[in-house]
C-alpha cells in the first residue's frame, strides 16, 4: 500500500510506480527483484523502508550491502531527494573500509536509521561484542547487485553475515536485487530463499559495432586504433561510458584519447588502483554533468546510477553476454527508451567474439550461471574466517554455530564432520602434529569457545574479508607529503630500474626509489611510458561465448557475418598454419624472439586450459625442452621454451595426461596461488595491506614455503582439503580437458615459420604463468654469466 | 646438490646448495639464522597459528649435509632460535635432529639478536676471520641478512661475497629474505659476487643494475 504521502511524490515527479515497485511493497516475505540497470530498482529496494521510516525510528532499520564502496556513496545521494522532499526523519550513513575509525566507533553506538555498508564491513561490525543491540531492531536487508556477490566468495560471507542478522533480528525481512541473470531460483535458494519478483526488461537495446575508420590490429588490447571514432561518438552524444576491460588498457586509452582530444572535451578516468580520493572526484564530476565521458573499468560496472549517461561504449571483447547486456543497461536509465550501445573489438580475433556476442545478445541467449549447484558450494575458508570472526564478538557454543550457519544458502549442505574440523582449524591450527595447544587460538570451557588471548581480535579483525589480490604497492609522488597516485602490483615494480617510465592515472612518471615499500616517481610529461602497469581483473569469456566462437570460426558458411578484412585474417591463417575446425584439436609452433612457442586451441575454458598448461609444461620438463612459462585463455594455450614442442600427439596423450595429473597436486604455481587465498581467508597467513609492510622485514617468508612444509608434513591438513577442492571444482577443471580429448581426438600440428593471426593476441595476454624449471635457472645463469663477462671485461 | 669454490682471507669455502657453507680445511660446516621455534612463537604470541614442522625441516636438512660433509665442527652464526623463550618450550622431539649433530660433531652456537641470553659466544675465529650473527669490521662470515636477489625474473636466496664480508642466507625453512637492493644490504655490500644457492650454484656480479 503506497501512502498519499508517496503517491503524491511520485506524480510530481511525473512518475508511476513501475509494476515491480508496487509488488515488492506487498511482499510479505523475502524477495528478490530482476530488473535491468535503470529500471527503478534501488527505489523499489528502499520504498519499503521509507514508508516505515516515514513514522519515525529509533536505531537501525534498514541496512543496504554492495559490492562496492562507490555504490554506497551514490545510494546515499540518490536518496537524498525523496527523503528531503517527503521529510523522513531519517539518518543516512555509509559505513565501508573508508570511514573513519570515530565515526565507526559511533555508529556502533548509536547507529543511523540506514546504513549502506559492504559484505567486509558488514562481517566487521558483527565482528563487535555490542552487534546484538545493533542490529537487534532491523527490520530490512537490502543486497544489491546479488548477482554480482553470488559469483565469488563475497557472496558466502555476506549470506554467513544475513544469517547472523536473521538470528539477532528475526523479524528481518530481506530484498535481493539483481541484474538479469539465466537462473533467479538458484539467486533465490542462495540468498535462503526468497519470491522472485520479474520487472518488465525494457526495450531490447541498439547495439552494434562501433564503425571505425582504420580495420583493428591483429593483436594488441588497447582498442587505441578506434580513439578517433570514438572521439565522434562522445561528441554526439550526452555523456559516454567507456568500459575497457582492464586497469592497464584503461590508463592507456585515456592518454591516447587526450592525445586526440582536440575540443579539450572534459573526459574522466576510473579505475579500481586509483587512489580513493582520484575516485571520488571522478565520481562527483559525473554525478554533476560535468564530464562528457569517463573512460572506466569493472570499478564502474556495478548499477552505480549515472541518470544522464546516454551511450556505453564497450573497448575491448565482452567476454561474456551476460556482463555486456548489464554494461549496456548503464545506458539511458529513463526506463523506456533503449539503451544505446557500441562495441569497439580491440583485435581482430575479438572482432570474432564480438560478432559471437552480438548474436547471442540477439537471441537473448544469456550465458550461465558461474556457480554450480548453490547449497554445497560455501567456502569452507570463508566458514573459517566466520569462526575467528564470531570468537571476537563473544563466546560461542558449537551446535548453536553450526545450526545458524546451515541456514545460510551457500552451507544448507554443510556437513558437521567439516564443521567440526574448521573449528578444530580457528582453535588449533589442526595440525597432525600437536605440540602447542597449550597456546591455542581458541579454548573450550563450560560448552562455549572463546578467544584465549582477547587481544588476537585485534589480528582477526585485521584480516577480514575474501577478496586476496596480488600483493600492491602504493605510488608516490617524491618529496615531502607527496601525492598519492594509486596502487601498483609488486610484481610490477620489482621489475622497475630507476628512470623507467610508467603510466598511472592517466600520466606518465618516471621510477625514482623504492622507499618503505612505497614507489616514489616524477612525473615526466611528454615521455613515452616504458609499459603500462598491472594486470588488474581478469576477466572470464563463458563457456557459451566460447562455443559459439569456434563455431564461427569452424564454419566458412558462417563467415558472411564478419567483415571482409576478419575473412582474409583467417584465410591467412589457414594459409601459414591452420585453422581450429571441429573435430581436431588444432595446435601449432613458431619461434619467436629467441624461445619456441607452442599453442594449442582446445577452446576449453581458462581453467581447463590453465590445468593443461600445467600439464604440458610438466612432460616439456622431463623431455628437456625447459618450458618457461605459459599463458592461458578460453580459447587457447601458449607455452613457450627453449627448445620446440615436435610430437604433439604424444604431449596431448589421454593416458599420459592423466598420469601427471596424479601427480599433479605435489607442486604447481596455481595450488600454491589458490592455498595462498584459501590461507589467508582462513586465518593462517596475514592479509598483505599496501603499505603496512615494513621495508626488507627478514620475517615474512612466502606462502609456498607453509603449502610445502604442510604438504610435506601433513598432507591431509583441512587447508590442503579446501584448496584441492576449490582447485578441482574451479581452477582445474579436469573434466573439461577430458571431454576435450574424446571429442577432439585429432591432434593436428603446424608448424608456422613465425607467430601466427590466431596467436597473436595470445603474447600479450596478462597472467602469464612462469614455470620456474631448469629453462629459467638455465636463463638466469646465462644472464649472470654474461654479466660477469661484462664486469670482467669492464674492470 | 652441488658447491661453489672460492677463496676469502686464506680459507678455501664451498657455498653449498642449501645455504651452508663449508671449510674443507677446517672440517667446518657453518649455516646461519635457523630460527628454530619460528612457528611456535608466532603461536604463543597469538600470532598466526603457522604449522609446526619448520624445526623438524629444518634440522633433517642441516642432518643430511653433515651426513654428506662428515665436519668436525658445526659452527651455527646466531638467531639458530626464534627466541631465547621457545628454546625452552619445543618439545625435545623436535629438537632430536640438533642432539644428534651435536653427539655426531663439535656443535657451536653463536648467539643472534633473536637469541642473545642463552650464554652463547658472540663470535669465533676461523683462522683471521671471524664468526659472528652481524657482520662487523671483517674479514668475518655472518648471517642476519637472509639476503636474497632477483636476476632475469628469477629470485634466489644467495650468499653475498666482497673482499671483508661473507653473510649467509638463511638457513631457516621459515625464513623470508632481504633483497640485496635494500638499503641496509647496500650499504655493506655495495659490491661484489653473489653465490645463488639453488641446486646448482652460480655467481652473480653485484653492482649491476639489472640485479636487484
Amino acid at each position: 500500500m503506497m501512502p498519499p504521502k508517496f503517491s503524491d511524490w511520485f506524480a510530481r515527479q511525473g512518475w508511476t510506480p513501475h509494476p515491480h515497485q508496487i509488488a515488492l511493497l506487498h511482499a510479505t516475505g523475502d524477495s528478490l527483484l530482476i530488473a535491468p540497470t535503470g529500471g527503478g530498482k534501488t527505489l523499489a529496494g528502499f520504498l519499503p523502508s521509507l514508508i516505515e521510516l516515514a513514522e519515525g525510528w529509533d536505531g537501525l532499520h534498514t541496512l543496504y550491502v554492495s559490492p562496492l564502496k562507490a555504490l554506497t556513496h551514490d545510494i546515499a545521494r540518490n536518496l537524498a531527494r525523496p527523503v528531503a522532499d517527503l521529510a523522513i526523519p531519517v539518518r543516512i550513513e555509509d559505513r565501508t573500509g573508508d570511514t573513519g575509525a570515530a565515526r565507526r566507533a559511533r555508529q556502533r553506538v548509536d547507529p543511523p536509521q540506514i546504513l549502506l555498508t559492504t559484505p567486509e564491513s558488514l562481517a566487521l561490525m558483527l565482528s563487535y561484542e555490542r552487534a546484538p543491540v545493533m542490529f537487534g531492531n532491523l527490520r530490512r536487508v537490502v543486497l544489491d547487485e546479488l548477482h554480482a556477490l553470488a559469483e565469488s566468495k563475497r557472496g558466502d560471507q555476506l549470506m554467513l553475515g544475513l544469517a547472523r542478522l536473521r538470528r539477532l533480528a528475526p523479524q528481518l525481512r530481506v530484498t535481493g536485487l539483481s541484474a538479469t541473470v539465466q537462473q533467479p531460483a538458484a539467486l533465490a535458494e542462495f540468498m535462503g530463499g526468497a519470491t522472485v519478483i520479474h520487472a518488465d526488461p525494457g526495450p531490447a537495446p541498439d547495439i552494434a559495432m562501433l564503425p571505425t575508420r582504420t580495420a583493428p590490429p591483429w593483436a594488441g588490447g588497447g582498442g587505441r586504433y578506434a580513439v578517433p571514432d570514438v572521439l565522434d561518438a562522445v561528441r554526439d552524444a550526452r555523456t559516454t561510458i567507456i568500459f575497457i576491460n582492464t586497469r592497464a588498457q584503461a590508463e592507456l586509452f585515456f592518454q591516447a584519447i587526450w592525445a586526440a582530444n582536440d575540443d579539450n572535451l572534459p573526459i574522466g578516468l576510473h579505475h579500481g588502483s586509483l587512489s580513493h580520493e582520484a575516485r571520488a572526484r571522478v565520481e562527483a564530476a559525473m554525478a554533476a554533468g560535468e564530464l562528457r565521458a569517463v573512460v572506466a573499468t569493472g570499478s564502474l560496472d556495478l548499477g552505480i546510477d549515472w541518470g544522464n549517461v546516454d551511450l556505453v561504449i564497450q573497448v575491448g571483447a565482452p567476454k561474456n553476454v551476460k556482463r555486456l547486456v548489464q554494461r549496456i543497461g548503464r545506458a539511458n536509465h529513463r526506463y523506456n527508451a533503449p539503451s544505446r550501445a557500441r562495441i569497439v573489438p580491440a583485435n581482430r580475433f575479438e572482432v570474432i567474439e564480438c560478432v559471437a556476442a552480438l548474436q547471442a545478445v540477439a537471441e537473448g541467449d544469456l550465458d550461465g550461471d558461474g556457480r554450480g549447484p548453490v547449497a554445497a558450494s560455501g567456502g569452507l575458508d570463508v566458514l573459517c574466517q566466520q569462526i575467528l570472526l564470531t570468537a571476537c564478538a563473544g563466546p560461542f557454543a558449537a551446535d548453536a554455530l553450526f545450526a545458524e550457519v546451515t541456514t545460510a544458502g551457500p552451507y544448507r549442505a554443510l556437513s558437521r564432520a567439516d564443521f567440526d574440523a574448521c573449528v578444530d582449524f580457528c582453535a588449533t591450527g589442526g595440525y597432525a602434529l600437536r605440540g602447542y595447544d597449550r597456546w591455542q587460538r581458541l579454548v573450550l570451557g563450560d560448552g562455549l569457545w572463546r578467544l584465549r588471548d582477547p587481544r588476537s581480535a585485534r589480528l582477526i579483525r585485521m584480516n577480514v574479508g575474501t577478496i586476496t589480490a596480488p600483493e600492491m604497492l602504493r605510488v608516490r609522488r617524491r618529496g615531502r607529503g607527496g601525492a598519492p597516485l594509486g596502487e601498483v602490483e609488486e610484481a610490477f615494480a620489482a621489475t622497475l630500474t630507476p628512470g623507467d617510465t610508467f603510466l598511472i592515472g592517466g600520466q606518465t612518471v618516471r621510477y625514482d626509489r623504492l622507499r618503505d615499500m612505497v614507489v616514489e616517481v616524477t612525473p615526466q610529461p611528454g615521455r613515452d611510458p616504458r609499459i603500462a602497469v598491472f594486470n588488474g581483473l581478469k576477466l572470464a569469456t563463458s563457456t557459451e561465448l566460447s562455443a559459439r566462437v569456434l563455431a564461427l570460426i569452424g564454419d566458412r558458411a558462417a563467415w558472411s557475418a564478419l567483415p571482409p578484412d576478419i575473412r582474409d585474417w583467417l584465410d591467412l591463417q589457414d594459409r601459414i598454419s591452420v585453422l581450429p575446425r571441429p573435430g581436431t584439436l588444432t595446435c601449432e609452433t613458431f619461434p619467436r624472439a629467441g624461445q619456441w612457442h607452442f599453442c594449442a586451441y582446445s577452446f576449453a575454458g581458462r581453467n581447463a586450459n590453465q590445468t593443461l598448461g600445467l600439464l604440458l609444461t610438466r612432460r616439456m620438463e622431463q623431455d628437456g625442452l625447459g618450458p618457461l612459462g605459459f599463458v592461458a585463455t578460453d580459447y587457447a594455450l601458449l607455452i613457450w621454451s627453449v627448445d620446440p614442442v615436435r610430437d604433439a600427439a604424444r604431449l596431448l596423450s589421454g593416458d599420459a595426461l592423466r598420469d601427471g595429473f596424479a601427480k599433479w597436486l605435489s607442486d604447481n604455481a596455481l595450488m600454491k596461488r589458490s592455498f595462498r587465498s584459501v590461507a589467508t581467508i582462513a586465518g593462517l597467513l596475514q592479509r598483505n595491506l599496501p603499505g603496512q609492510r615494513k621495508t626488507g622485514k627478514q620475517a615474512t617468508f612466502s606462502s609456498d614455503i607453509v603449502y610445502d612444509t604442510l604438504r610435506r608434513y601433513d598432507p591431509n591438513h583441512i587447508l590442503l582439503r579446501i584448496t584441492e577442492q576449490q582447485a578441482a571444482t574451479g581452477l582445474v577443471d579436469f573434466g573439461r580437458i577430458e571431454h576435450m580429448l574424446a571429442a577432439r581426438d585429432q591432434v593436428v600440428l603446424a608448424q608456422a615459420p613465425h607467430v601466427t593471426p590466431l596467436a597473436a593476441p595470445l603474447l600479450l595476454e596478462a597472467g602469464r604463468v612462469p614455470i620456474r624449471g631448469e629453462g629459467r635457472l638455465r636463463i638466469a645463469m646465462a644472464e649472470a654469466n654474461a654479466l660477469m663477462a661484462e664486469m670482467q671485461a669492464g674492470g | 646438490m652441488s658447491g661453489f669454490d672460492f677463496d676469502f682471507h686464506g680459507l678455501r669455502l664451498t657455498a653449498l646448495s642449501s645455504g651452508a657453507l663449508l671449510s674443507g680445511d677446517h672440517a667446518t660446516l657453518i649455516a646461519a639464522d635457523l630460527h628454530l621455534g619460528r612457528s611456535l612463537r608466532s603461536t604463543r604470541d597469538g600470532g598466526l597459528p603457522l604449522p609446526p614442522f619448520e624445526t623438524i625441516d629444518t634440522l633433517t636438512r642441516l642432518e643430511t649435509e653433515v651426513q654428506r660433509h662428515r665436519p668436525r665442527r658445526v659452527v651455527l652464526l646466531g638467531d639458530s632460535f626464534d627466541s631465547d623463550a621457545v628454546r625452552m618450550h619445543l618439545p625435545s622431539a623436535a629438537l632430536s635432529g640438533l642432539d644428534r649433530i651435536a653427539a655426531a660433531t663439535d656443535l657451536v652456537l653463536v648467539s643472534g639478536n633473536h637469541d642473545p641470553g642463552a650464554g652463547l659466544p658472540a663470535q669465533l675465529w676461523l683462522g683471521e676471520v671471524a664468526l659472528r650473527h652481524i657482520a662487523g669490521e671483517g674479514p668475518d662470515i655472518s648471517g642476519h641478512y637472509h639476503p636474497k636477489l632477483r636476476i632475469a625474473g628469477a629470485s634466489f636466496p644467495v650468499f653475498l661475497i666482497s673482499h671483508r664480508h661473507i653473510v649467509l642466507p638463511a638457513f631457516g625453512t621459515y625464513t623470508g629474505g632481504m633483497f640485496w637492493s635494500e638499503p641496509a644490504l647496500q650499504r655493506l655490500m655495495p659490491s661484489g659476487i653473489a653465490i645463488a644457492a639453488t641446486h646448482r650454484p652460480f655467481a652473480i656480479p653485484l653492482a649491476h643494475k639489472r640485479v636487484t
